[in-house]
């Protein structure tokens, strides 16, 4: 075959199409590879919500659970502890909570169904440490002028008894607060969203 | 009849050519080996290269061995390696070499990059020896935290979490994103499965393919020395550089006596000091994983801590990110950066020296406080020190081209 007979053309159209035709067969071979590494039926299967008894909770006791693989605390607060609430709001990045968060039913500062019960997602909203309740008013190595709420001993973040954040630490947003509701007076039910809300 | 002294010299040279005559074994050998001449005023700083490829031999040698006898789940993981630890023979010597043979490996790369800063090794025409180099370094660091998340302890988990989180600070795509590498909404065992995967297999593999490239663009250039002048501009008559001198004998045997020494300080860490006082190994990680629980100190393993003193010094979630990430990102570039008409610190001015000194203790400072418990004094100087970082490349860029040199010399020094 001479040089002569070959279309040009032609070859490039082949090559091209061919060439799209199998990028888009790697592309979709693809998927199913990836999507492997997104959480399986059963990692999603376990989701259930978690009945906390709180009736032996006592002031100032800190209860940590398990919900879906989230470590949850439910906190009782006196009520010192949300009458001093406001006294931090102009160290807070966000202390009415507007870009927290947080189910539409829990709304102010003690972001609470019940104030005294501070139910929250306890994973630091930087790096999803868990920080340390430290209830304890008065001066701390990191805070001269503690008011009492959680330390995060990962990145040095601050947030007040509400979960609220503090100005200037690396946490960009409040601790999240999970969907849950009050099954009687002792029982607070994680994962359950209170009657009537969304 | 007694053999003729020759038939047995006769009989191997026909195998040898019956060999390659079907692969070219004498070809590559005198190619990378015996013809490849090498500059003669390699020092100490040339012995890095080949001792990172012994300690690479040496991670994957015991870590197939490791694999023996690991769990990767999490109900079973750290009991599996205390397991070998105290019950598998030998055990605590191969899972120490494997552990500690990792922060050695870090020593030595730090080292030989930093030989790439002396004697601007990084400069054309090595540009893709360097990027190549980048790449292993980059995947070495992915292989290292992998690797630390096996052990299953609690430095493993919430280094992970800290790690795999440093991710949802992408917008738009974080969380999924997250989710995704996770394989679940939490640390769990699809991770620690999956991690194993990578560590053993993923990151390995790739690590082997780019030291090739590094190789093989080695070879192409050859090496660089510390006059940072180009034997191949002087050749005698017979074409071969003047400077220059076969790799095999001379260097194999000058690296072999540099893995002598190597494996005597390896040696004495290994057997009498295997945790580095809780650099190497953290005392945190001999607790098995608990989700409820975050250690009171948390920080990575002292290779990450430079960057991890930058991602600390930013008071911004995502700023923190990307300025971490650029602070190796930025190492990539390094070659463009420095436009230095010579290579050899011995030829560049004082500014050099300086910029190169002040960078050094950035670096070591930063990976100190990237280690220390963070008060707000401290937080100041990380910022401080993260700002000379990124000074030392802006710096380099605009310095480089008009910074005072000395002349440089025709033939290498001794």
């Amino acid at each position: 075959m001479s040089s002569d007979d070959v279309n040009n053309g032609r070859r490039r159209f082949l090559v091209a199409t061919t060439s799209v035709v199998g990028a888009v067969g790697v592309g979709l071979a693809a998927v199913p590879f990836i999507q492997s590494w997104n959480p399986s039926a059963k990692a999603k299967a376990v989701g259930a919500p978690v009945e906390v008894n709180i009736s032996k909770l006592k002031e100032g006791q800190l209860l940590k659970v398990q919900w879906r693989g989230q470590t949850i605390g439910v906190l009782n607060r006196s009520k010192a502890m949300v009458d001093d609430l406001s006294k931090v709001d102009d160290k807070l990045v966000d202390p009415e909570s507007l870009n927290a968060i947080q189910p539409a039913y829990i709304t102010g500062e003690p972001r609470a169904l019940n104030p005294e019960y501070l139910v929250i997602n306890m994973h630091c909203t930087h790096l999803g440490c868990i920080p340390t309740l430290v209830p304890e008013v008065g001066p701390q190595p990191f805070d001269a002028e503690w008011n009492g709420g959680f330390y995060c001993p990962c990145h040095k973040s601050k947030f007040d008894l509400s979960g609220r954040v503090y100005k200037g630490v690396p946490a960009p947003t409040n601790l999240t607060i999970p969907p849950y509701s009050f099954a009687g007076d002792h029982t607070v039910m994680i994962g359950v969203n209170p009657e009537g809300a969304a | 009849m007694a053999k003729s002294p020759n038939s047995f010299a006769r009989r191997s040279s026909q195998a040898m050519n019956w060999l390659n005559d079907r692969l070219p074994v004498t070809a590559f050998w005198n190619n990378v080996m015996t013809g490849y001449y090498a500059p003669k005023n390699f020092n100490f700083w040339y012995y890095m290269g080949s001792l990172a490829l012994l300690i690479l031999v040496m991670q994957i040698f015991t870590g197939i061995f490791l694999t023996m006898h690991y769990k990767p789940s999490a109900a079973e993981a750290f009991a599996s390696v205390e397991y070998i630890m105290r019950d598998v023979n030998w055990g605590w010597l191969i899972r120490y070499m494997h552990s500690t043979g990792a922060s050695f490996f870090f020593i030595v790369i730090y080292l030989h990059m930093f030989r790439s800063l002396l004697y601007g090794s990084h400069q054309k025409p090595r540009e893709l020896l360097w990027v190549f180099g980048m790449f292993i370094y980059v995947a070495l660091m992915a292989e290292a935290f992998l690797g630390y998340v096996l052990p299953w302890g609690q430095m493993s988990y919430w280094g992970a979490q800290v790690i795999i989180n440093l991710f949802g600070a992408i917008p738009m795509i974080g969380d999924p994103l997250t989710e995704w590498i996770r394989g679940d909404f939490f640390i769990s065992d699809a991770t620690l499965n999956k991690f194993f995967a990578l560590h053993v297999i993923a990151v390995p593999l790739a690590i082997l393919g780019l030291v090739l490239l590094h190789l093989v663009a080695l070879r192409e250039n050859g090496s660089n020395n510390p006059d940072g002048i180009e034997i191949k501009a002087n050749k005698g008559a017979d074409g071969l550089p003047l400077d220059g001198i076969p790799f095999h004998p001379y260097y194999t045997v000058k690296d072999i006596f540099g893995v002598g020494v190597f494996l005597i300080l390896f040696s004495f860490v290994l057997f009498l000091w295997p945790e580095g006082g809780g650099v190497f190994l953290e005392a945190d990680n001999f607790v098995p994983a608990d989700a409820m629980v975050t250690p009171a100190h948390i920080k990575p393993v002292w290779y990450f801590t430079p960057f991890y003193a930058i991602l600390k010094a930013v008071p911004d979630k995502l700023m923190g990110v990307v300025m971490m990430g650029a602070s190796v990102g930025i190492l990539f570039f390094l070659p463009w950066l420095d436009r230095s008409p010579v290579r050899s610190i011995r030829y560049r001015g004082m500014w050099y020296k300086v910029l190169l000194a002040v960078f050094t203790i950035a670096f070591v400072r930063l990976g100190m406080l990237g280690m220390a418990a963070g008060t707000p004094a401290e937080t100041w100087e990380m910022r401080v020190w993260t700002l000379v970082y990124f000074m030392f490349f802006v710096l380099l860029f605009f310095l480089s081209p008009g910074g005072k040199t000395k002349p440089l010399p025709d033939r290498v020094t001794h």
